[in-house]
């Protein structure tokens, strides 16, 4: 297995680089540099032409990537063209962390909303229940997250008042639970919206799941055992069931990240996909490459993490 | 090449399913079509969606207001006799948009899809019928387009770009959704590649266009039906939340996600539900339709899947 491991961590890197060859590419492909922002008459165009030299703007192409790379590598995205004097790094981490407990929140949700309805709906197929839980799966995969927020704000935050309509935390001067607490307040909404659709997805795998391995013979054997049906459900049904489930968590970053982006926007929520969102409009190259550059290494590195967890947890599966 | 032989190869194979296919040659068409009719959302989602789509094409028989005329001194007005459902901030009649913007959406999402069909299965079927350094080339070029989540590649392009228009955003999304689907081609392709048939008509000399198209193209039918339909939906979403952010076709186009924006603000959101309801529910319905059909035909085609 350590093999496969090595062999798949040969696959992330290339994948790496190719993935900061596409985000220089469409970097160079924007039109304007960071000097036609700054267009003054006052300023003689030669004053630019120098500037633009001094920066290595001019340089051949490949030298521009690997300078590029190399500050990259070590955090360093350059600054904002929209918000003067702030690094691009800067900027990210004042958002990343919101973005961080709304993805973490909305996986929570998934878990302990997803797995117990498909569990529960599995082993009494057919079913009121199992039917109502199959419409809930098959609307949440189909309503767009946009929507859903647009009318989760109406109906809890405008017509009932429990949810604050957009945001994140107002009132300065909370510490401690109390700003836990305002902070999930805020995230609730978004949050459900973020995880509708993996919900709706989750259930349908946890229960197709549970229906297979309750169908398997080792399970048959269990109960002519005379296990209790408790046993045969956690330490027999659950165990194998849960095995494929774990490591789609892992395909689901990329997902996650991409809802993000249009949840965030629907809540005006301060995260990365706000800023994306913001950066974009105001043509903010630096910064719509350096969030592009790192929804790609997330969505890359959750792919790793899922295939090298599928081989721990399953050491039925062989590799050659 | 003897014709008669060919002909001989190229007849569907008959499968004697008791009751359902005892008169002679039921084809497999049929059969899935016969299934098909069996599954009632599937059927009465055809009807709910044919209904939308007439709606949208008959639009100027239904209004007489232009989607994009706008009239300042009757903004955000109720619904009335004269305004069936009321205008939205700029005076514009929203019914009218509705219907237009209908005709944007739905557009989109099917020329997108026929243009990701064209491309993703002519790869897919490239890369599964002659395999080896082909296959390895195309395949890692998906990888690539694979790396970055689709809206992301999206909004970035749609980011670099100056101005996006009907025909631009459906580019882009050809552009960057095939991967998926030409995944799902070759990989059926590269199973039927080992079986008998295809060996026998290579044996009495078929080219190479003709066993893709009579033998290996109706054989993985169902996938790529299925991919197609579920195709349209995605991309309506993805045309409605693009819109909807500010990032998709631009004002004063009509589409649902356009329309649906103006919930954005609340003072819309919270007085004038009249304005963004209804292209909400005509999405919601849309691609709900879709859904529904996709399923059916899934069930259809390959009759061993699981229903749920």
């Amino acid at each position: 297995m350590t093999k496969y491991i090595i062999r798949r961590l040969l696959v992330f890197f290339p994948m790496l680089f190719a993935l900061t060859i596409i985000v220089f590419t469409l970097l160079k492909l924007a039109p304007g540099d960071p000097y036609s922002q700054i267009m003054d008459p006052n300023i003689d165009a030669s004053v630019f032409e120098e500037m633009r030299k001094e920066q290595g703007l001019d340089d051949p192409i490949h030298k521009q990537y690997f300078r590029w790379v190399t500050s990259v590598v070590q955090g360093d995205f350059g600054e904002s063209f929209r918000h003067k004097g702030r690094t691009v790094a800067e900027l990210i981490w004042s958002r990343l962390p919101n973005t961080f407990y709304l993805g973490a929140f909305s996986v929570f949700i998934t878990i302990i909303v997803a797995l117990p309805i498909g569990i529960y709906s599995a082993r009494n197929p057919y079913s009121l229940f199992d039917y109502a839980a199959t419409g809930f799966g098959f609307f949440g995969l189909a309503v767009p997250n946009f929507l859903f927020g647009v009318v989760a704000i109406y109906l809890f935050a405008i017509k009932l008042g429990w949810f604050p309509a957009q945001g994140s935390v107002s009132q300065p001067g909370l510490a401690g639970f109390d700003l836990f607490l305002a902070k999930l307040h805020h995230l609730f909404l978004p949050g459900i919206t973020l995880g509708l659709s993996s919900t709706a997805a989750y259930m349908r795998y946890m229960r197709s799941e549970v229906l297979s391995v309750l169908g398997s013979d080792y399970i048959r054997t269990a109960r002519a055992k005379g296990l209790t049906e408790r046993t045969v459900l956690y330490k027999h049904t659950l165990r194998n069931a849960l095995i494929p489930i774990i490591t789609l968590l892992g395909f689901e970053i990329g997902t996650l990240l991409s809802g993000a982006v249009i949840t965030e926007n629907v809540f005006k929520f301060p995260g990365i996909g706000t800023l994306y969102i913001e950066s974009i409009g105001a043509r903010d190259y630096p910064v719509i490459m350096a969030i592009t550059l790192m929804l790609g290494f997330f969505t890359l590195l959750g792919n790793l993490i899922a295939d090298i967890l599928y081989a721990i947890v399953d050491p039925r599966i062989r590799y050659d | 090449m003897q014709p008669e032989q060919q002909m001989n190869l190229n007849q569907d194979p008959k499968i004697n399913v008791p009751g359902e296919a005892k008169e002679k040659g039921i084809s497999p068409f049929r059969m899935a079509f016969r299934r098909f009719l069996k599954n009632k959302a599937a059927v009465v989602s055809i009807f709910v969606l044919a209904i939308i789509i007439l709606l949208c094409l008959c639009a100027p028989l239904l209004t007489d207001y232009d989607p994009i005329e706008y009239d300042l001194l009757k903004i955000d007005q109720k619904p009335s006799s004269e305004h069936i459902l009321g205008t939205d901030n700029s005076g514009r009649d929203v019914f009218s948009r509705l219907l237009y913007g209908g005709r944007i959406s739905i557009i989109i999402g099917f020329s997108a899809m026929f243009f990701t069909l064209v491309i993703g299965v002519t790869l897919g079927a490239i890369a599964g019928y002659y395999g080896g350094k082909v296959d390895n080339i195309i395949m890692r070029i998906t990888d690539i387009f694979m790396i970055l989540p689709f809206l992301v590649l999206v909004l970035v392009i749609v980011a670099i770009l100056e101005k996006v228009t009907i025909q631009i955003f459906v580019t882009i999304i050809a552009l960057t959704s095939w991967p998926s689907l030409t995944r799902i081609v070759r990989g059926s392709f590269l199973s039927l590649r080992e079986r008998e048939f295809v060996l026998g008509a290579r044996a009495i000399g078929a080219s190479d266009f003709r066993i893709i198209f009579r033998h290996f193209i109706p054989n993985a039918i169902g996938p790529i039906v299925v991919n197609a339909t579920l195709m349209v939906a995605t991309y309506i979403v993805i045309e409605s939340g693009l819109s909807f952010i500010g990032f998709g076709i631009p004002e004063p186009t009509p589409t649902w996600g356009n329309m649906l924006s103006s919930a954005l603000s609340v003072r819309v959101l919270q007085y004038h539900p009249e304005q963004w309801v209804p292209p909400g529910l005509m999405i919601l319905l849309t691609v709900l339709c879709i859904n529904f059909i996709g399923d059916g035909l899934r069930d259809a085609f390959d009759p061993k899947s699981n229903k749920r």
